[in-house]
């Protein structure tokens, strides 16, 4: 590792909620010195054009990833399993997001 | 620059309101020299976010002291084409951007003076004062935890940073007292009810710059009897240079707009 890359600051991922009721979804992300900056930061950076009502933001080290390799393996077994997808059903109109 | 320039007339609200309208705006100018300078891409956007704010509150401000001043100028006119003498802004507001530490014991002082007055403010019994102060409350109380934030930061960073914020408040010190002078102007607006006057903020804004000095251990700079009066139109050098820049697109495309 060089110098630079160990003063960097860490990185954190952004997760912005943009109203009550809808999930925070992952927005970008950042070099912060603390959960503080990054949340502060964040609100700088993701919000300012009133995209937000709530900020999450974690380590992207503490992330843990599925291996691309094992794609695959992983995903494509569900290729051919339509009836799992809940298309066989009537939702009343006054179910919204699913 | 041929643009005429234009006079205030010398009513006591119209200048109790410039007051704070050209605080807003010159600090706002100051900030805004950061954009493409922040230490980070993220703190660069901040102080920009933070002028816009300033930009704002200074707008609604300046529209309404136009309206009370009844020559027919705007807010555009009001903000870029008056000189220098005609700009009551202390005198803190108008200190190059200097370094970060600079611009971040300012953005404390400032943000804490600011939220003070608006908080006041919004019991105006002048309601257009009292609705912009409603709105500008927010955003001073979001100036003043960024500035903090980034004041404790600094203290407790290296020995460097300690050192710069150190002597920006040396530098700073002495033009506080501005910000809780008394005048005639201060006193009409108290009995008017528009607004506080400027020395009922220092106990407040006092104990909140103790806090975080304390917080931060840092000594206070020795105090100083000076009172610089940029809010009657007498400013520092700095003042003349800002200006030129600032009102030079209006003074050579009078009118111009985005």
């Amino acid at each position: 590792m060089t110098t630079a890359t160990k003063n960097e600051w860490p990185l954190w991922e952004v997760f912005v909620r943009s109203k009550a009721g809808l999930d925070h979804k992952h927005c970008g992300s950042l070099h912060a010195a603390d959960a503080k900056m990054a949340l502060q930061l964040a609100r700088e950076v993701y919000t300012r054009r009133q995209e937000g009502t709530s900020v999450w933001v974690v380590l992207s080290s503490q992330i843990v990833a599925s291996d691309p390799g094992e794609k695959g393996m992983l995903f494509d077994p569900m290729e051919d399993k339509v009836y799992r997808h809940p298309t066989f059903y009537e939702l009343p109109d006054s179910v919204n997001h699913m | 620059m041929s643009t005429p320039s234009i006079k205030v007339g010398s009513s006591a609200p119209v200048h109790y309101l410039l007051r704070i309208a050209d605080a807003c705006l010159i600090l706002s100018q100051r900030l805004g020299e950061w954009c493409g300078h922040g230490p980070i891409l993220e703190e660069d956007l901040a102080l920009a976010n933070m002028a816009l704010d300033l930009i704002g509150q200074a707008r609604g401000l300046l529209t309404h002291a136009a309206r009370l001043d009844g020559q027919g100028h705007d807010e555009d006119q009001l903000a870029f084409l008056r000189d220098e003498r005609q700009y009551f802004n202390p005198v803190l507001m108008e200190l190059p951007r200097g370094d970060f530490a600079f611009t971040v014991a300012r953005n404390f002082a400032a943000a804490s003076w600011l939220l003070l007055l608006w908080q006041r403010l919004q019991a105006s019994s002048d309601a257009e004062v009292a609705a912009i102060a409603g709105k500008a409350v927010k955003e001073a109380a979001y100036h003043q935890q960024h500035a903090a934030d980034w004041f404790l930061r600094l203290a407790d960073g290296t020995d460097e940073s300690r050192a710069r914020l150190q002597a920006a408040l040396g530098e700073q010190w002495p033009l506080f007292n501005e910000l809780f002078a008394s005048d005639a102007v201060d006193e009409a607006a108290a009995a008017s009810s528009l607004g506080p006057r400027w020395s009922e903020l220092r106990a407040d804004w006092q104990a909140a710059l103790d806090e975080v000095m304390a917080e931060a251990g840092l000594p206070a700079p020795k105090a100083s009897a000076y009172v610089s009066a940029g809010r009657l139109g007498v400013h520092s050098e700095h003042m003349g240079h800002m200006l030129a820049e600032m009102q030079y697109l209006q003074r050579a495309y009078p009118g111009g707009v985005w």
